[in-house]
């Protein structure tokens, strides 16, 4: 059940005039999934998500969603939907509960009232509800936006850059959310961002995509195990510890930054035997820290 | 869903307030016309009607609340279409500048749909319009003037028509001129289309009012032609329902050409749609 596709995008390409947009995007999102979008500004993230919602018409490719084609199924699958894209905008000379109801009117679902005001007081925003939406500020826009998302009850929910412009509070509070929903509602999730950490620390799969290409897709964590990450040691005496690792675990690349502190190149995977060999050595350890994280893994994909 | 989404629309319309602007406008303008009637509607109509007073007599109340809403309606006609535009031409450009395109144009409504949502919207809109101004000008004319019999100056000389045979008149008067208007409502919208902006849309009416109303009143060989087709040419068509006997030939020429404007812009306008891409 867990690997069932609900979204698979093949080959999609999308040019506006002579500018190519989206080249070669393929990817594929299972059923449970919270799917990291991945890519810099400007890599096609936006114009693929549009596509998805039938927004923009791709030039060619393939998208299917729980099964059907977009191309002819379109309706039927939007009911299935709840989407933010980019910045969640609303009718600001309505209130929240006013652009809920606009919208919930057309989700071609029947939602009552009483579902409306849950889902505000879900968002944080029940106390808000009759106000209009022109003094919200963007964190509470964006929480109505993930309101609008869940109106109808959809299976898939597209969150196109949720975070973007949000303090760190208003992040936390959006990541929060997203877990939630997975966590409590067992929703698919497919997230863009160009904000890795956030992909780090809530998708279990991901694409990459630059250039309106899209470059590598898998297991996040598996990307990062098998990737050389640095890490970084404290201890009490670098050189010790240096001539141990040369000769135990046959790494060359160990860099000295200090007495006391030096790096080591190695496949995340290994970190363990690393941690282990300098406590069975009776070295004083003061920090093991992979240094390595989705950013350099990133950039790595980019730059090659 | 159709239905839904006009109410929808409907909903947006009423609660902007630039939409009440048209209503204000006119109740305004009326009031103030009314009142210059009052103080000196009189020497007015005394005035026109000098000339032909060696060969007429005239009895009874000549300034009357008929006189006063045919006087209201040939003043405000010109005008209203601006003020039909101003909320029309903002129905699919707005919500490409606020943003809520995205969201609508991504649920599962057709986006044929949509555009008829928003004709039916923008029609009910000016309907409403229409239906203001025939009350403030046919029945506070009445309460401030009283009835009477009406006397209407066309290009062919005086046409003095019986009290008893006004109303039904000023009806079907308004419905044709809700149709010209509809045609304007339409027009804007169409424009609204392709534009992304909402003051781009209202001028471009605007626009093209004045340059087809210029056209249409140049005495110009070149342009024959053409006048027939122009949606302006028939804006006015109203007017003869208050001439006698009523040139229903030309009144319904005048209908189905509006009609036919109205068909097409709207086919436009969800050709135009359909294939947009929505990158706002």
């Amino acid at each position: 059940m867990e690997n069932q596709s609900v979204l698979h995008v093949k080959n999609l390409s999308k040019k506006f005039g002579n500018f190519e947009a989206v080249k070669d995007v393929s990817f594929t999102v299972n059923k449970g999934d919270v799917f990291g979008f991945l890519g810099p500004n400007g890599a096609g993230k936006s114009t693929t998500i549009r596509c998805l919602l039938s927004l923009i018409k791709p030039n060619s490719g393939k998208i299917e969603l729980f099964g059907k084609s977009l191309a002819t199924d379109r309706a039927e699958i939007l009911q299935n939907i709840g989407s933010i894209i980019e910045k969640p905008d609303f009718y600001k000379y309505l209130s929240a509960q006013k652009n809920l109801e606009i919208f919930a009117r057309i989700s071609g679902a029947t939602v009552t009232q009483r579902e409306i005001a849950e889902m505000l007081d879900f968002v944080g925003l029940g106390n808000r509800a009759k106000d209009r939406v022109k003094g919200f500020s963007h964190g509470m826009k964006q929480r109505l936006g993930i309101a609008q998302t869940l109106l109808h009850k959809p299976d898939l929910i597209v969150l196109d850059e949720p975070t973007t412009g949000l303090d760190p509070q208003g992040i936390i509070e959006i990541r929060n959310l997203i877990l939630r929903l997975k966590a409590e509602q067992n929703k698919t999730i497919l997230l863009s961002s160009h904000q890795l950490s956030e992909i780090e620390l809530i998708a279990n799969r991901m694409v990459i995509i630059n250039q309106g290409c899209s470059i590598v897709e898998g297991n996040v964590q598996e990307l990062l195990n098998n990737e050389e990450t640095v890490v970084r040691v404290e201890i009490d005496s670098s050189d010790k510890a240096i001539e141990l690792i040369k000769s135990n675990l046959q790494i060359s690349t160990v860099d000295r930054i200090s007495a006391t502190i030096f790096e080591v190149v190695m496949v995340k995977s290994r970190a363990p035997e690393l941690s282990k060999l300098l406590v069975e050595s009776g070295l004083q350890i003061q920090a093991i820290e992979p240094k390595r994280k989705l950013e350099d893994y990133f950039i790595k994909i980019i730059q090659s | 869903m159709l239905l839904r989404n006009t109410y929808n629309e409907f909903i947006k319309i009423v609660s902007k307030p630039r939409s009440f602007l048209g209503f204000g406008a006119l109740t305004i303008l009326i009031s103030l016309i009314i009142f210059a009637m009052k103080m000196d509607g009189e020497t007015i109509v005394s005035f026109i009607t000098a000339s032909f007073e060696q060969t007429l007599s005239f009895n009874g109340k000549i300034v009357n609340g008929n006189l006063i809403a045919f006087i209201i309606l040939q003043m405000l006609v010109v005008h209203i279409p601006l003020l039909v535009a101003l909320v029309t031409g903002d129905l699919i450009s707005g919500e490409a500048a606020m943003g809520t395109i995205r969201m609508l144009a991504s649920k599962p409504i057709s986006r044929t749909k949509i555009v008829f949502s928003k004709f039916l919207a923008g029609a009910i809109y000016t309907l409403l319009l229409t239906i203001w101004l025939g009350i403030l000008s046919l029945v506070v004319s009445h309460l401030v003037f009283g009835s009477g019999d009406l006397i209407v100056l066309n290009s062919d000389g005086l046409v003095i028509l019986q009290e008893a045979d006004i109303l039904w008149r000023f009806g079907l008067g308004f419905c044709v001129a809700f149709l010209a208007l509809l045609t304007v409502a339409t027009l804007s919208i169409c424009f609204s289309a392709f534009a992304e902006n909402s003051i781009g849309p209202i001028v471009a009416t605007m626009a093209v009012i004045i340059v087809f109303t210029i056209i249409g009143s140049l005495d110009v060989t070149v342009f024959d032609s053409i006048k027939p087709y122009l949606f302006t040419t028939h804006m006015a068509s109203w007017r003869s329902f208050f001439e006698d006997p009523i040139p229903f030939e030309s009144i319904y020429q005048s209908i189905i050409v509006l009609i036919i404007h109205i068909v097409l812009l709207v086919l436009i306008t969800i050709f135009k749609f359909n294939k947009k891409d929505i990158t706002s």
